[in-house]
């Protein structure tokens, strides 16, 4: 990967998170914003497979961790984000190719991503989440992620392929 | 990094490594506390994009007022309703007025006394809010360590008091929320003088509330009376009388050693915009610092 490449994806991921925290705080609902770091590492996942979108899942989930105003113990989105990646990439063969299949894609990944990160906070402690706020949260993060998909989802995905070095079919 | 093709099983190597990385992350960060080692990161991220976030937040704010524009007459006709549903009560409030106004004499005489204090205020906008995904209430200001913003220090506005600042880079800072769950803070009661230790509960969204637990279990709690801060030492993390809230709910519980108040914060949690941080009097800013003495003409 050549570095203007990599230069472009940290770019990406950093503009996702900036937009997520300062743009769409102001189109929350009930403090619930699209993730939209979480979007990027699904195309990413669609477009390019899960090792790519493993690492891009670490490095989107380390920028969310680590920009303000966060404060919690940095990692956990990582972990999520991995995850998420990893996971996407496994079912792309299936989900690469239609529109429904990717919004299933983005659903079921917020849907584990927003857990796991829920999740390891209940084990951290960090802070100790209650159950009911958990299951209050997400599906309102899944349904937003959904909505945003279509505008968001095809415009990275059509970047990654861009992106993408040339190479020999397959 | 090489695509995976389709035929090829995905290599577990880089999942196996990748969530390893993840985990010594965590441990590091949830281990080192205040001195962990990502510290340094974390201030230098907070650095790139805190001016990036001040920038998104100044470009998208004329856009936030746009759909005021399109308010309906409908919409306006049911403001004029709860407007006046509003006017009516607080009429009916201002009958019992008489009640009251041992308690407002009360909450006067410690705003005055904050004031005679002289807390000088820095200025700052809200650019960014944490999502509720990431389940902590913080936000960022556009006001950093070169406004002489520093770690524990109290955040307000004009409704009463905001939070406190966890941690200042150079343009911008942290700010936990009142609501957040880690948040603690001192509060006394307007009317009693009592004192007890106010949680935040970390819901987001519709009714904002925080349970204060009072020091005193023989102490008698109103509905509707006033708290304010009680203030730490040195003012760090929260200067002493800024109003928090009132009180909304009342649970004694014999059994339990405390008393029970359930606060429902002055602050609109959902709509922050313009806030205050209070430093230290003769702190070097960049910016135009409030100073409630100077402007009174006291000093």
């Amino acid at each position: 990967m050549s570095a203007l490449r990599a230069l472009l994806l940290t770019v990406v991921l950093l503009l996702a998170v900036v937009l997520q925290v300062s743009v769409f705080s102001g189109l929350s609902y009930d403090g619930v914003v699209p993730n939209l770091a979480l979007l990027v590492v699904v195309a990413a996942a669609l477009v390019r497979g899960p090792e790519f979108a493993a690492v891009l899942g670490f490095l989107g989930g380390l920028a969310i961790d680590l920009a303000p105003p966060t404060h919690h113990v940095a990692g956990r989105w990582a972990l999520a984000l991995v995850v998420v990646g990893y996971l996407a990439g496994r079912v792309r063969q299936d989900a690469g190719s239609s529109a429904v299949g990717a919004v299933v894609t983005v659903a079921a990944c917020s849907f584990v991503g927003t857990s796991l990160f829920a999740l390891s906070g209940m084990l951290l402690h960090d802070p100790a989440i209650p159950v009911g706020q958990a299951l209050k949260v997400i599906p309102v993060a899944v349904l937003y992620d959904v909505l945003v998909t279509p505008f968001v989802l095809p415009l990275v995905m059509r970047l990654f392929r861009r992106l993408q070095p040339h190479q020999v079919a397959f | 990094m090489r695509p995976t093709s389709p035929g090829r099983r995905p290599s577990r190597a880089v999942l196996a490594l990748l969530l390893l990385a993840s985990f010594t992350l965590i441990t590091l960060d949830a281990r080192g506390g205040d001195d962990s080692p990502l510290e340094p990161v974390r201030s230098a991220m907070g650095d790139v994009l805190g001016p990036v976030e001040n920038a998104t937040a100044a470009t998208v704010r004329p856009f936030a007022a746009i759909p005021g524009f399109f308010r309906t007459t409908g919409g306006l006709r049911r403001d004029v309703a709860r407007l006046e549903a509003e006017n009516s009560q607080l009429k009916g409030e201002l009958a019992g007025v008489s009640v009251d106004r041992n308690r407002a004499a009360e909450l006067d005489g410690l705003l005055a006394t904050s004031k005679s204090t002289g807390y000088a205020l820095v200025p700052a906008r809200v650019v960014a809010m944490g999502p509720a995904q990431s389940f902590s209430r913080t936000v960022t200001i556009d006001a950093g360590t070169r406004a002489g913003i520093r770690p524990d220090m109290t955040v307000l506005n004009n409704d009463g008091l905001v939070g406190r600042v966890v941690r200042a880079d150079r343009s911008t800072a942290t700010v936990l929320l009142l609501v957040d769950q880690d948040s603690v803070v001192g509060g006394r009661l307007g009317s009693s003088m009592e004192v007890g230790l106010l949680r935040g509960r970390g819901t987001v969204g519709g009714d904002e509330q925080l349970d204060l637990d009072l020091v005193d279990p023989s102490a008698t709690v109103n509905r509707d009376d006033v708290l304010v801060t009680w203030g730490s030492k040195k003012g760090a993390p929260y200067v002493a009388g800024v109003p928090i809230g009132r009180v909304t709910a009342v649970a004694s519980t014999p059994r339990q050693q405390s008393v029970q108040a359930v606060i429902s914060p002055y602050v609109d949690f959902t709509s922050l915009d313009l806030v205050g941080v209070v430093v230290d009097r003769n702190a070097k800013s960049d910016r135009t610092v409030i100073r409630a003495g100077s402007m009174e003409g006291s000093r």
